[in-house]
């Protein structure tokens, strides 16, 4: 398919193993609130209103998606279940396509940086860490030389599991320990890249909720620091947001732009029951576009998000 | 805190302001507003529609007999309907058996090992126990290290086996210890996140479960959850019938409408809340209180708790009896802030000022930007500060002249201040509609 390039093959296969509960949950069910109707009416429409409200698209997006497919209707009467499911699919990525500009090959990004600073923010335990071991994982499997910096000196053990990971991936690990100032960190992990040659660093940064003002302006204070050696840095702040978040996730997203602007998203643990209907949502109305996600605790379960193959996988086609 | 859902909430009960009684049209409106409220506030959507079709049947049940607005009744028949399902009243954890054993179970990055932690301290602190805590997560990169150094932190013995990969044994072995030398009353088993769909890992739990017979089964769950907490929660009392459960987190600005679903789902009550990442963020979690917050009403029992436990007693009680009788003055306001300031959090604690959230909703707060508020209420006359209807625009003059700020400062702040206490009023007024201050712990 090519989607997939930055990573193996056989990764479709994962993906829609991954999705196989939220496709059960969502479009199992339309099927069967289809079954034995030939037409779209309001008790139809309600039904999928139910649907996307419990695969936390939001109200907000799920009465557009919901608007939409109304109009799509007035047009064209009765339709098939088939018909629908393509209707749908079809509305979802376009509502997709219509707000973001899609990631296709993650070492487009990579063009012209040396090294390419990603920073990794988000609220507590989605899933930052993890996400940072599976990425500098993938760089390094494809011959890139990646630096990690241990920039969350806050909570119990962080530096210890962070290590680990790098130790996974064989990438450079810089830290200064436990309590010390994160974004001393951070700037020594982009010098260490400098003069090692590094091609990507990865910074991790405490768990932090999102009204939490002091450990926002902290945050800020992380990114400008990076700037000092490298004007451009850090090239790309990505937001790890969990599957399972509910309508929690847009402030998420609204203050951490604010105060570290945003360019890219990752959403986890998507092998869980967790519809991730999120993702939908986020991108619509906060124009973010989702980069990765997760879909398991193994090194190897991270993937390049694809709106087609996303929807695809989650319509089951 | 839960601003989202009141101002929802506030909209919705606009419709029916100036309307004399409840009918079947004029409560539809309301009845879809709260609705989309609660959706907007992650309650899963089937308990949503229940909770609407109930308060709707009440609301046309009741208007005929009751002289309040409709409005007012309404906000009592949503609050009333929302801490029946929370689940009443508030409940202990258990503490039998020698020694108790209490198990964590949950998903992924909820908060168990933290909560492990937070658990142990109040156990010893509050309880005079001397808790044992039991490394179980045996696949999470420095999962045992990170349950060690909290048991650092708070000086609770960690029993780990790092070499060891079976989780079970090494809970049975722990329990083991604890019998064979009698020093630990407690047994605290963390174990690794795991999703309820994982067969393997439920399994692993599940027979955790069977070798240590606990007393005490806990479900810690992220409280900014979306639709999904209903299914997960199910699943894991399906798998465990877990006994309580711990909503993490709560010091987010999340609504929370998770709390609501999963304990319509599964009828478990919800013990213990986490409030930070610190090791004293812990609270008790009471249904009323958390339904007033959806509500918009500020939780001001809890305010003035925190206050009382970390301060003065005597001054908490007598704020609190200023503000129910509507005597809140300038003076108050201070101490209020002193002991705010104190207390951590600024944005968090403020929020539970009824009126409040909604004020500070989207303004920075930080130490300093009460410097200037202390400055004006600290250039008012003493008899200024305890009549604050007493200013004229001279004496607003040179209260703004003495305190180093502008007039429009003084203003606003006169002015945010009496919104307060119309807020306050307006609380009191709710209050003495069913559960009356009186029947809240603080005044027994
Ligand atoms: N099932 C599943 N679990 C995941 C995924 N990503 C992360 N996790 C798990 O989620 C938990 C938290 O992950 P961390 O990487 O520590 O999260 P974090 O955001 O760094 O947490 P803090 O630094 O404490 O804020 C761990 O148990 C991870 O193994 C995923 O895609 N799927
Ligand atoms: N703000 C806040 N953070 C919390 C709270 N409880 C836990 N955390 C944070 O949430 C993150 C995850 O907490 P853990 O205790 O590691 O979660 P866990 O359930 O043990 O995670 P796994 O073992 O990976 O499944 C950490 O960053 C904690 O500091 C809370 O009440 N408030
Ligand atoms: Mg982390
Ligand atoms: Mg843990």
């Amino acid at each position: 398919m090519g989607i997939f390039s930055f990573f193996s093959k056989d990764k479709k296969e994962n993906l829609d193993k991954g999705l196989e509960k939220s496709r059960d949950g969502i479009f199992s069910k339309i099927a069967k609130a289809i079954a034995g109707k030939s037409k779209i009416d309001d008790e139809f429409l309600d039904e999928l209103e139910d649907i996307l409200i419990a695969s936390d698209v939001g109200v907000e997006t799920t009465l557009k998606i919901i608007k939409r497919i109304e109009a799509r209707v007035a047009i064209d009467k009765f339709v098939s279940t088939s018909e629908l499911n393509k209707l749908l699919k079809d509305e979802i990525v376009k509502l997709l396509n219509e707000n973001t500009i899609e990631v296709k090959n993650t070492f487009e990004d990579l063009k012209g940086f040396k090294p390419y600073v990603i920073m990794v923010v988000g609220v507590n335990g989605v899933g930052k860490t993890t996400t940072i071991g599976k990425l500098a994982n993938q760089f390094m499997k494809n011959g890139k030389t990646v630096v990690i910096g241990a920039a969350d000196t806050f909570r119990a053990a962080a530096v210890d599991q962070l290590k680990v990971w790098s130790e996974r991936s064989g990438a450079t690990f810089v830290s200064h320990g436990m309590n010390t100032d994160p974004a001393s960190v951070a700037f020594d992990a982009v010098k260490k890249a400098i003069e090692i040659g590094a091609d990507v660093v990865l910074i991790d940064t405490a768990g932090r909720l999102h009204n939490k003002i002091n450990l926002m302006t902290e945050l800020s204070k992380i990114k400008r620091v990076m700037s000092k050696s490298i004007e451009t840095a850090p090239h790309e702040v990505m937001l790890v947001i969990d599957g399972s978040t509910g309508q929690n996730a847009f402030e998420q997203a609204k203050q951490f732009t604010a105060a570290t602007e945003l360019t890219s998203l990752a959403v986890t643990k998507l092998d869980g029951t967790a519809k991730g209907g999120v993702v939908i949502g986020i991108s619509d109305q906060l124009k973010i576009p989702v980069k990765y996600i997760g879909v398991g605790e193994k090194v190897e379960d991270l993937q390049v998000f694809n709106r087609e193959a996303f929807v695809e996988s989650l319509l089951g086609l | 805190m839960f601003d989202n859902l009141n101002s929802k909430l506030d909209r919705a009960f606009k419709v029916l302001k100036g309307q004399g009684r409840i009918t079947e049209i004029n409560v539809a409106e309301t009845v879809k507003e709260i609705r989309r409220a609660l959706l907007d506030a992650d309650v899963n959507y089937k308990i949503a529609k229940e909770f609407t079709d109930k308060v709707k049947i009440e609301a046309l049940g009741q208007n005929v007999l009751t002289s309040v607005s409709p409005g007012q009744l309404m906000v009592k028949i949503v609050q009333d309907e929302l801490t029946t399902l929370m689940g009443g009243q508030a409940r202990d954890i258990n503490l039998k058996g020698n020694p108790t054993v209490i198990l964590m179970s949950g998903l992924q990055g909820s908060g168990k090992t933290t909560f492990s932690g937070k658990l142990a301290k109040l156990l010893k602190e509050k309880r005079g126990k001397n808790p044992l805590l039991v490394a179980c997560d045996i696949y999470r990169p420095a999962a045992i290290d990170q349950l060690k150094i909290l048991g650092e932190q708070i000086g609770i013995k960690v029993y780990a086996e790092p070499e060891n990969k079976d989780a079970v044994k090494i809970a049975l072995n722990a329990l083991k210890e604890a019998k064979l030398n009698g020093v630990h009353d407690v047994v605290i088993i963390d174990t690794a996140g795991r999703l309820a769909v994982d067969e393997q890992m439920m399994d692993e739990i599940a027979k955790i479960k069977a070798a240590v017979n606990p007393n005490e089964i806990l479900f810690v769950v992220d409280s900014m959850t979306g639709q999904d907490a209903v299914n997960t929660a199910k699943a894991f009392n399906e798998r465990l019938n877990f006994d309580g459960v711990i909503l993490t987190k709560l010091d987010g600005d999340t609504r929370g409408g998770a709390a609501i679903s999963i304990m319509s789902v599964v009828q478990k009550p919800i013990k213990y809340v986490g409030t930070g990442e610190k090791l004293d963020a812990i609270d008790v979690f009471y249904p009323d209180r958390m339904a007033s917050r959806i509500l918009g009403m500020g939780d001001i029992v809890s305010l003035v708790e925190k206050a009382q436990e970390n301060f003065d007693k005597d001054e908490a009680s007598r704020l609190a009896k200023k503000i129910s009788k509507n005597e809140f003055n300038f003076d108050d306001f201070l101490t209020q802030l002193g002991q705010i300031k104190k207390m951590g959090n600024i944005k968090d604690l403020m929020g539970m000022i009824p009126g409040v959230g909604k004020a500070i909703k989207d303004i920075d707060i930080d130490e300093n930007s009460f410097k200037g508020i202390e400055a004006i209420i600290t250039s008012m006359t003493p008899q200024e500060r305890q009549n604050p209807d007493s200013f004229t625009g001279s004496r607003r003059l040179r209260v703004a002249k003495g305190s180093g700020t502008s007039i429009q400062e003084v203003n606003d702040l006169i002015k945010q201040f009496e919104e307060m206490r119309k807020m306050m009023k307006t609380m009191n007024k709710f209050q003495g509609m069913g559960r009356s201050l009186k029947n809240m712990p603080m005044f027994k």
